[in-house]
């Protein structure tokens, strides 16, 4: 009974195939492109996030640090080794998750203990730190630029790694969620004490989570790095942290269908209003923007898409075993 | 060796930073403590009342007290309006929907006021009120401005201590603090105690705005982002939800920042900030004034 997942698959490849195809053919515009691949690459990482405040329940202000990370990792591992070289690409891409992922684990050992706001506070201050360093870091790696950013890196993102890494996110995270590792991550944002008492070991929980979340979006980052070609600290600051944030509470929290739409959407919106809007009123939309914030938030407090889920994403439906045992209550 | 005049004179201006930073913590640290809300708007609040100053001052031609008085009224209205609209019908809400509003509010003041009509978006020159007047004190030098922020902080202080520990309306706050739901209970006027607590916080903001101002001479649309995130984390630092906790935090906030852009390098003092804060929090999880609670099941 895994047909709804095989055909929602199968309807997002063919949909990345046609709009490979569109840009081949030259309909949607150079520009376009950029913007799609961008959308993507914030699913990835927004949906990092959503691992870790969605469903883990770890308030995190400091996203964006670990999409830095990771942005910056592959780009050195191009720059300096492997080139134009697709193979090379992969494992940088690779390497950048994995370097997100390893400061996330070391970061997120002593302070996940933390209470909420507490936490939230330490890593918007760790989230700092880090485009501090990067500000800093030409001095013991040139090739990082500091403050005048990192320029040179290959153009070497398209559509289909992009596609191919945004279905592989979902797809992964999907079947995390739905495993007893992913029950066991959502026990503790529901409760702790009594995730705990249950025998879920507390601490390395939130640790999955958080190190899986910081991998996401450390892959982001890879992808983002080689799709401008060019990295500056102030790309990786705390309001892109905020901007991340909020995608994931506007979709509602722990729905990773809310998260795709809202990254999308926010994107898109963004842009769209760039080109639509005459000049003159351009400056009207980061008025327009926080308003059409504190509306959706007044009127929808749960996420606009209040937690729903495709149904390709929800769980799956147990099935009723024998000996009369029933598992549906 | 380090030079100890020199040693001196950065902690001296070290105290200036920190008393303008514990103003803004108050406010954070006084809505939190209320209603568990990071009022992200509150450094916005900072920033209008810098530029209330800035009229009443280069426009006005007022002096230096009157000017300080008028923004702190400005900045108390603003923020009454933005809680009675923009946080009140969320007070029932999920705790994100309510911050995320707050994030919504602050970039809409720093968008709107950026706009050509408001204040428009290029930083200005503040004009400073009074002379600045330079005293020399063993090698060290003291000035008017840095003794202005002293006074005005600490009269601030004073008056945050009477009303909260001699009024009515500070013990209202405080049971409120304490027990929301059962202060209601208790017949408190609950949206009344709100509201006023955001309005002290704010009109210490303002002035905190000016101060800043003075000591900083430029105001521009942006400025409160990072005082307003410092003086969060020096809430946070101190204990959240705590007063003294508010000053102490911000003390050691501005310390830090000016020791490390004195002694070590201008790029780093920022991060040394929330380097200590990490630190910290991972030795005392609440700050450090903070209680720990327990956990309730």
């Amino acid at each position: 009974m895994r047909s709804r997942e095989t055909t929602a698959l199968g309807v997002a490849i063919v949909g990345a195939i046609i709009i490979e195809v569109l840009m081949k053919l030259g309909v949607i515009n150079p520009y376009w492109e950029l913007i799609i691949q961008y959308a993507c690459i914030l699913t990835i990482a927004t949906l990092g996030l959503n691992m870790i405040y969605g469903f883990n329940g770890q308030f995190s202000l400091g996203h964006v640090a670990f999409y830095g990370l990771g942005a910056y990792a592959s780009a050195i591992v191009t720059k300096a080794w492997t080139g134009d070289n697709p193979l090379g690409f992969l494992a940088a891409i690779i390497v950048g998750g994995l370097v997100a992922a390893i400061v996330g684990f070391l970061i997120g050992l002593p302070i996940l203990r933390l209470g909420s706001d507490y936490l939230g506070i330490a890593t918007l201050g760790f989230g700092y730190i880090v485009k501090v360093t990067f500000d800093n870091a030409d001095a013991w790696i040139p090739m990082m630029g500091g403050s005048r950013g990192m320029t040179g890196i290959v153009k070497m993102t398209s559509w289909p790694w992009v596609a191919v890494a945004a279905i592989l996110a979902v797809v992964i995270m999907r079947n995390v969620v739905y495993s007893s590792h992913g029950r066991a991550v959502l026990s503790v944002r529901e409760n702790e004490i009594a995730a705990s008492a249950m025998g879920i070991d507390i601490a390395r929980y939130k640790t999955v989570a958080f190190v899986m979340g910081c991998f996401y979006a450390g892959i982001a980052g890879a992808l983002y790095a080689h799709l401008y070609s060019f990295l500056h600290p102030s790309n990786f600051d705390f309001l892109k942290s905020v901007d991340m944030l909020l995608i994931v509470v506007l979709g509602g929290l722990g729905s990773m269908s809310g998260t795709i739409m809202a990254a999308l959407g926010w994107t898109f919106l963004l842009e769209g209003l760039r080109v639509i809007l005459p000049p003159e009123i351009l400056d009207f939309r980061f008025v327009i923007y926080p308003l059409l914030l504190i509306i959706a938030m007044l009127l929808r407090p749960k996420g606009l898409f209040g937690g729903m889920e495709w149904s390709f994403l929800r769980a799956p439906k147990v099935e009723k075993r024998a000996h009369g045992v029933n598992t549906e209550s | 060796m380090v030079d100890l005049s020199y040693l001196a004179q950065q902690v001296i201006n070290g105290l200036q930073l920190g008393f303008v930073y514990a103003l803004i913590a108050l406010g954070y640290t006084m809505v939190y403590g209320i209603i568990r809300l990071i009022n992200f708007a509150h450094g916005d609040i900072f920033m209008i009342g810098a530029y209330v100053g800035f009229f009443s001052y280069s426009v006005l031609h007022w002096d230096f007290l009157p000017g300080i008085l008028f923004s702190m009224v400005v900045c108390v209205i603003v923020a009454v309006i933005i809680e009675r609209l923009a946080y009140k019908p969320l007070r029932n809400a999920p705790r994100i929907a309510a911050l995320i509003t707050a994030i919504g509010v602050s970039m809409f003041l720093e968008y709107f006021t950026s706009l050509k009509f408001v204040f428009g978006p290029n930083p200005r020159q503040f004009p400073r009120p009074f002379e600045v007047v330079t005293w020399q004190i063993g090698g060290i030098n003291v000035n008017s401005i840095q003794l202005i922020i002293l006074v005005v902080t600490l009269a601030m202080l004073a008056l945050l201590q009477f009303v909260v520990y001699r009024t009515k309306m500070g013990m209202a706050m405080r049971g409120v603090s304490f027990d929301f739901d059962t202060a209601k209970l208790m017949g408190i006027n609950v949206d009344v105690v709100v509201s006023f607590t955001f309005a002290l916080g704010s009109a210490l903001a303002g002035a905190g705005g000016i101060l800043f101002a003075i000591a900083y001479p430029q105001v521009q649309p942006f400025m409160g982002i990072m005082p307003g995130l410092k003086a969060f984390v020096a809430a946070v630092l101190g204990g959240i939800g705590i007063i003294p906790g508010a000053l102490l935090g911000a003390l050691i906030m501005g310390q830090a920042e000016v020791l490390t852009a004195a002694f070590v390098s201008t790029t780093w003092k920022d991060a040394v900030a929330f380097a200590i804060l990490i630190i910290v929090l991972m030795v005392k999880p609440t700050g450090l004034l903070g209680k720990r609670g327990t956990d309730k099941v």
